[in-house]
């Protein structure tokens, strides 16, 4: 489902089709008869963004069913490896006692002055979504509720704390920080003092207000009848998926789920995935072979640049970014308080941060000064792509650095370039001149007169990048798995690896600043910056890839070519200095390059290649697979074994590296005076979660609710047939809704009556910088078209290849038609609904050209990670 | 036998199959050693290094040969557990990313208002980046917010991309950026 992986990940899909020789069966759940589809036993159409009533759909038959309801494979599972059992706070109210939105929701008041880019259209209080947990008084209960609540959210949601109002406590702790927070007592102990007490639980799984009950009730609308006016599947071809789930779930099978980014872009595309995710937790599918959800993503390396994150919300590993709306992130004391999990793997948080520090710091990071936690910069909200853009828009953007990405033909184009011609300066290094790098004179506005070149008062520079075989470094890869490349040429004239061009960039602004007496830029001064190589590298200026990678993997303080060997001897006292802790162990020793291991198994042999690529954590390859296990800690089938504790040696061993203690017992209790791993059982296999469970349902974590529910687009041809009182998310993100050029359509618009997705093409890579300069691949797929079925093209006289208009309330382009019997028209809701779909690869630079589709997109997004909705909004078409 | 162009076609249209290859295979010609001999020439005497594709994330690995320090292939590791020496029609065409005479390799330079580029040199190019990294960052940095809240960064800066970069970009690319104070960070992970 939100994928079409034959035509997207056409190499990974030799994988699904050899299972299928095996005698796997494949399901392709999608808007488009794709090659996918083709080559699926099963291929069922749904409605572009309705994939939570499909899942909802399958989770309420799921529970309802005869097998789940007998086998004792799911109910072993479900009670000991999920929460399932545990019951939520008694003031906890569902989307079915609240007409379709949860309790707790207010009007959004986040957000400070100075950035103003948050874009929440309304806003959860979760104090209601927790854990009912025993509590001494009820004033410890409240403080435990509020510590929740602030736990590792993606997204700001404080900002509302009167703490952090003007007068308020915010002010006593300003007037310490610089100081040192470091607890006396040690981190562990502090840790440890910040826990709470067990959740209740009910492993009948009969009290209402267990997980279980609140999930049943909450999917009790999603009938197979619903799913069908929802998603205009038909209710025959809803079964079969169904019961191919519960046929191919248990403990000598396993069913897994593959998406891409028709997944995530929506305005609740975390739902969406959140919702695979409860029912593959139903159906015991997590942490065992052939299980999961296998996320398909679209760049060489960009799981790589969310680990090691380019990306405004997070520092590495994961850890949230110090942030101004969250009173505590002042000290480093009250950053770990606010975001560790004192039970669970994350107790080590203290460990991660400090050696993060170090790596930033070095020397100058000590326990006295906060580890230098202070100079750290600190988040005002939402700075994410979206975001920035609006504020560039508004004139609120001095300049900035584009690096191997184009967003003047991505979301809401022309409001993304209307961003760039405000800046005072702008930077793109690329390998090609992309319409980002030459928009000030090429762009559609300049060509019809629009805008004079004259007017832009932008300093705009271009420098050449560096292709892959021409230096040496790493990706991470979709499975985690990092890979090393070497170099094979040099590079033509003034090409440069896009690290040379940060790392001079560094050189030339420590030299600007090193005489500065600021108390402002004594943190940039105290930057660690040490990435010369010991050879030179040509061309002239290029750091050391290795030297990089080093701080990324860590090693002792005192001792740099003492590289840290993994996570687990990573120290919260200074003696480590460790950017990445996931990538910890990754490089484990000066001659040791895992990344570059190349030795892949035996064939027939049962395996992981773990001796091919790393995979983070600890190279581990399947994750959480204590759970391949069954409570006493053997396979649940022979057929199904991957991880399993060994009687003779007293250690879990297996294919894989076994994802929890390696030598806690099966049977061993958790400890309750203890933190970490020490506080989990031996069958809580969901390590990183406090509870050691999987989380069917999601307390903390989330801004839109701990359950999924379908919500409609926001822009959709008819009324939420699920919640009719209810038409959106209550909590999605529209940046600039005053902005003519990111008007929406109301429901039901009659101007704009048909379902638009976004799609890729084989041929070419995302917004077509790396596709469309290349001969071999324009040639293949050299223009852009609209693929549409064969009702609403007779409907609108419309004949293959003839010349189709398509607006939206953003913009109108033009391409091609495509006339096809691949997609079509649905039911929905009464209505006759058409679909069309667009590859959105093209612009007005390479060889290959075509109208920007992202002219049609709108700037609005999911509400926890803010990613835009591409794949299901409203459009018209016209013969041209 | 010998195949010169000229009686190769004088040979394809004479065969009554009316297919080149029909008309060889149909007079008795052997194609599988002059198939051999083609791949033996293309890489014979190469150096190979192992690369990735620089495409999509599933992390297909590569081999690229070079001749006298310049690429002159590029195809599927065949000991990769993933592909199994196979690539995409993306990956098939990594070369063409290499060897392109679209290919920019010069610094360029648009001053404001100009209608046009100026080629520049690389050095002054980064000199001048520096400068106003530097004057933006000083006009906008912001230390503590009216609260007395102390943020030390600018929200006026951003660094956009990575996605398609080393993990070792993305790391330098961040430490610079918040060591400057920049928070505005983001990639193609966001959409």
């Amino acid at each position: 489902m939100g994928s079409n992986m034959a035509e997207c990940h056409p190499v990974a899909y030799r994988w699904p089709m050899k299972a299928k020789m095996n005698g796997a069966k494949l399901i392709h759940i999608d808007p488009r008869f794709t090659r996918t589809s083709a080559t699926c036993d099963l291929h069922v159409p749904i409605r572009a963004g309705s994939d939570i009533a499909f899942l909802g759909g399958l989770i309420n038959h799921v529970i309802h069913s005869e097998r789940w309801n007998t086998d004792p494979f799911f109910r072993d599972y479900v009670v000991n490896y999920t929460n399932a059992a545990t019951l939520i706070d008694p003031e906890f109210r569902d989307t079915e006692d609240l007409n379709g939105v949860f309790s707790g929701l207010i009007e959004y008041t986040g957000g400070v002055q100075e950035w103003q880019y948050n874009a929440f259209v309304g806003q959860y209080q979760s104090d209601s979504w927790q854990y009912d947990r025993p509590g001494p008084d009820t004033a410890a209960r409240e403080e435990g509720r509020a510590a929740a609540a602030t736990q590792k959210s993606g997204e700001q949601t404080a900002g509302t704390d009167p703490a952090s109002q003007p007068g308020g406590p915010m002010q006593a702790v300003a007037d310490r920080v610089g100081g040192s927070s470091v607890p006396s007592q040690g981190w562990d102990a502090y840790v440890r003092s910040l826990k709470k007490p067990p959740a209740r639980r009910d492993p009948t799984l009969q009290d209402p207000r267990c997980v279980f009950q609140i999930l049943r009730k909450h999917f009790s609308r999603y009938t197979p009848e619903m799913v069908e006016q929802t998603c205009g599947s038909p209710r025959e071809k809803f079964l079969e998926v169904a019961n191919s789930l519960l046929e191919n779930s248990g403990p000598d099978r396993t069913s897994a789920f593959a998406y891409a980014v028709a997944w995530t872009q929506h305005t609740y595309g975390v739902q969406m995935i959140g919702c695979a995710a409860l029912l593959q937790l139903l159906l015991g599918n997590f942490g065992r072979p052939g299980g999961g959800i296998m996320a398909l993503r679209g760049h060489a390396a960009i799981q790589g640049s969310t680990d090691v994150p380019t990306l405004y919300h997070s520092i590495h590993g994961y850890m949230a970014a110090p942030t101004a709306l969250k009173p505590l992130h002042q000290t480093l004391r009250g950053y770990i308080e606010s975001e560790v999990t004192p039970t669970g793997y994350w107790a080590n948080m203290p460990k991660f941060m400090v050696s993060y520090l170090k790596s930033m710091y070095g020397d100058a990071a000590t326990p006295e000064n906060d580890y230098g936690y202070h100079w750290h910069p600190k988040i005002l909200g939402d700075h994410s792509h979206m975001a920035f853009f609006a504020a560039a828009a508004e004139g609120k953007m001095e300049g900035g650095f584009i690096v191997g990405q184009n967003p003047a033909t991505s979301l809401n184009a022309q409001v993304e370039r209307e961003g760039l011609r405000r800046l005072k300066w702008l930077v793109v290094k690329d390998n090609w001149l992309t319409e980002s790098a030459t928009y000030w004179y090429t762009a559609p506005e300049i060509r019809n007169g629009d805008v004079d070149v004259e007017d832009i008062e932008t300093e705009v520079f271009f420098f050449p990048s560096t292709q892959i075989g021409e230096y040496d470094g790493s990706f991470t890869n979709t499975q985690r798995m990092l890979q090393w490349h070497y170099k094979a040429a040099e590079p033509p004239g003034d090409c440069r690896t896009d690290t040379w061009f940060y790392h001079q960039l560094a050189k030339r602004l420590k030299a600007m600043y090193a005489d500065s007496t600021l108390p402002r830029d004594e943190g940039f001064q105290r930057l660690t910056w040490e990435f010369e190589p010991e050879e030179p590298i040509s061309p002239p200026g290029e750091p050391s890839a290795h030297k990089i990678l080093r701080e990324i993997n860590g090693y002792q303080t005192a001792d740099p070519s003492q590289h840290l060997p993994g996570f687990g001897a990573l120290r919260d006292d200074g003696s480590t200095t460790c950017a990445s802790w996931i990538y910890c162990g990754c490089f484990p020793a000066p001659d040791r390059n895992l990344t570059a291991a190349k030795e892949p198994d035996p064939p027939g042999e049962p395996g992981a290649h773990l001796n091919w690529g790393w995979a983070w954590p600890a190279n581990r390859r399947v994750l959480y697979n204590r759970a391949s296990a069954n409570l006493q800690g053997d396979p649940w089938s022979e057929r199904k074994r991957w991880v399993w504790w060994d009687q003779a040696s007293s250690r879990w061993m297996g294919y894989d590296v076994p994802d929890f203690g390696a030598t806690k017992r099966p049977n061993a209790p958790a400890d309750p005076n203890g933190i970490g791993l020490d506080a989990l059982s031996g069958t809580d296999a969901f390590i990183m979660k406090g509870d050691g469970k999987g989380w069917l349902y999601v307390p903390s974590g989330l801004v839109d609710g701990p359950l999924p529910t379908h919500y409609e687009p926001a822009e959709s041809p008819v009324v939420n047939p699920i919640y009719p009182q209810q038409q959106n998310s209550p909590v999605f993100k529209r940046w600039l809704p005053n902005h003519a050029g990111n008007a929406l359509a109301p429901p039901g618009d009659p101007r704009f009556p048909h379902v638009i997705t976004t799609y890729r093409l084989t041929e070419h890579y995302l917004a077509g910088a790396m596709s469309r300069w290349l001969p071999w691949l324009a040639e293949l797929m050299p223009e852009l078209f609209i693929e549409m079925g064969t009702a609403l093209a007779e409907e609108k006289g419309i004949r293959n290849l003839d010349r189709v208009r398509i607006s939206s309330p953003r913009g109108v382009i033009r391409a091609k038609a495509l006339v096809t019997n691949r997609i079509g028209t649905m039911q929905i809701g009464g209505k006759t609904i058409h679909h069309v779909g667009m590859p959105w690869h093209w612009g007005w630079m390479g060889i290959a050209t075509g109208d920007v589709v992202n002219t049609l997109t709108a700037l609005v997004g999911d509400p926890n990670v803010s990613i835009h909705e591409g794949k299901a909004f409203v459009c018209n078409v016209e013969k041209d | 036998m010998s195949v010169t162009r000229r009686n190769f076609l004088r040979l394809s249209s004479a065969t009554a199959a009316g297919t080149a290859i029909g008309g060889m295979v149909g007079l008795g010609v052997n194609l599988v050693p002059a198939r051999a001999r083609a791949q033996e020439l293309r890489i014979k005497d190469s150096h190979t290094v192992p690369s990735l594709c620089p495409f999509c994330s599933v992390g297909c690995a590569t081999l690229i040969h070079t001749k006298g320090g310049e690429i002159i292939n590029i195809e599927g590791d065949p000991r990769s557990p993933h592909n199994e020496g196979t690539l995409c029609p993306k990956g098939a065409a990594i070369y063409q990313l290499h060897k392109n005479p679209n290919r920019p390799t010069q610094v360029l330079h648009r001053r404001p208002g100009a209608k046009s580029w100026d080629v520049v040199d690389l050095n002054w190019a980064m000199d001048r980046v520096a400068q106003l990294t530097k004057e933006s960052r000083d006009a906008t940095f912001l230390e503590r917010l009216p609260d007395g809240n102390q943020v030390n960064m600018t929200p006026a800066i951003f660094a956009l991309g990575g996605a398609t970069l080393d993990n070792e970009f993305n790391h330098v690319c961040q430490k610079l950026m918040r060591g400057l104070g920049i928070v505005t960070i983001e990639n193609q992970a966001r959409i």
